[in-house]
């Protein structure tokens, strides 16, 4: 049996998909995830601290920027039973939430190492907000049984 | 007030187990705007062979937030929260997480760097299951600001 990464190639490009953060998502983030700083809610706070605006949750942004991944491996293009067993991100810039018109984050997923050996690929991903990239070093590891 | 920089080294007491629940896993991926058909459909997951639904990959935070609240609620830690931001985030899995799990997680300080008037406080979660077998390891950076 060929390992389930055979049909993957360096540089290709497997997902690509925008998200419109609001602050209506940072409100349900914060209650789903358990973290209330009030930088992700407040502009007073965020001010008083000397940030541009009310932020977005790094975890915001680095749980969205994976889920074209996610999608792509329950898809048909690849076989069943692969999925993430590594993710890491260094959060670069943040994501100011515009208290009306939200704010927009392009992902694109790119295939960046593939080793039959071990049955796993690397998927690089690039994730732009106001064409400007926010996560540095975004690597997912893939794997499959 | 700056970060104490003998936090580097120090394990604190594991944090009472957490049970994760199907629908906490399906709330984090909604509000990740998630469309896993594993996450937030049990029948999907259990036909996938998961006793029940898988979480996210970035879900395990869920659970560090416990320990990372030990860290922050130290006395002497020295950590403002209004002054931390994330510099730097990892998991990394033996398993994914699924619901059911009952999660135990301890954390250990793993460096504190000092750099240009900022800290920089890296902290490692283990997570083990109820059997005691490692889930994954959830590592973070957060750099603390200092007064300008």
């Amino acid at each position: 049996m060929s390992a389930a990464v055979a049909g993957l190639e360096v540089g290709q490009i497997v997902a690509e998909q925008d998200f419109t953060l609001t602050r209506d998502s940072l409100v349900r983030y914060a209650g789903a995830s358990g973290d209330f700083n009030p930088i992700h809610y407040r502009d007073d706070v965020a001010a008083s601290v000397g940030l541009p605006g009310v932020l977005a949750h790094g975890m915001l942004t680095m749980g969205t920027a994976v889920q074209p991944v996610v999608s792509w491996l329950e898809g048909d293009a690849v076989p069943a039973g692969g999925w993430v067993s590594d993710y890491q991100v260094r959060f670069t810039r943040p994501v100011v939430v515009d208290p009306a018109h939200g704010a927009v984050l392009t992902v694109t997923a790119k295939v960046g190492q593939v080793d039959p050996e071990a049955n796993t690929a690397r998927v690089d991903l690039t994730v732009t907000f106001e064409g400007a990239t926010v996560l540095g070093k975004a690597q997912v590891r893939v794997a499959w049984a | 007030m700056s970060v104490n920089p003998e936090l580097q080294g120090r394990s604190f007491p594991s944090v009472s187990p957490y049970l994760v629940g199907r629908e906490k896993i399906r709330e984090f991926a909604r509000a990740t705007s998630s469309t896993s058909r594993l996450s937030l459909d049990p029948e999907a997951a259990r036909a996938a062979g998961f006793r029940d639904v898988v979480a996210p990959p970035t879900f395990a935070i869920v659970v560090q937030e416990a320990t990372l609240q030990q860290l922050l609620a130290a006395p002497d830690a020295g950590i403002d929260f209004a002054r931390v931001v994330h510099g730097d985030q990892r998991f990394s899995y033996s398993r994914p997480i699924v619901a059911g799990d009952e999660l135990t997680a301890t954390l250990t300080v793993a460096s504190v760097k000092s750099l240009g008037g900022h800290s920089m406080v890296t902290a490692e979660s283990v997570m083990v299951d109820g059997e005691g077998e490692h889930v994954v390891t959830t590592t973070s950076t957060l750099v603390v600001r200092g007064d300008e």
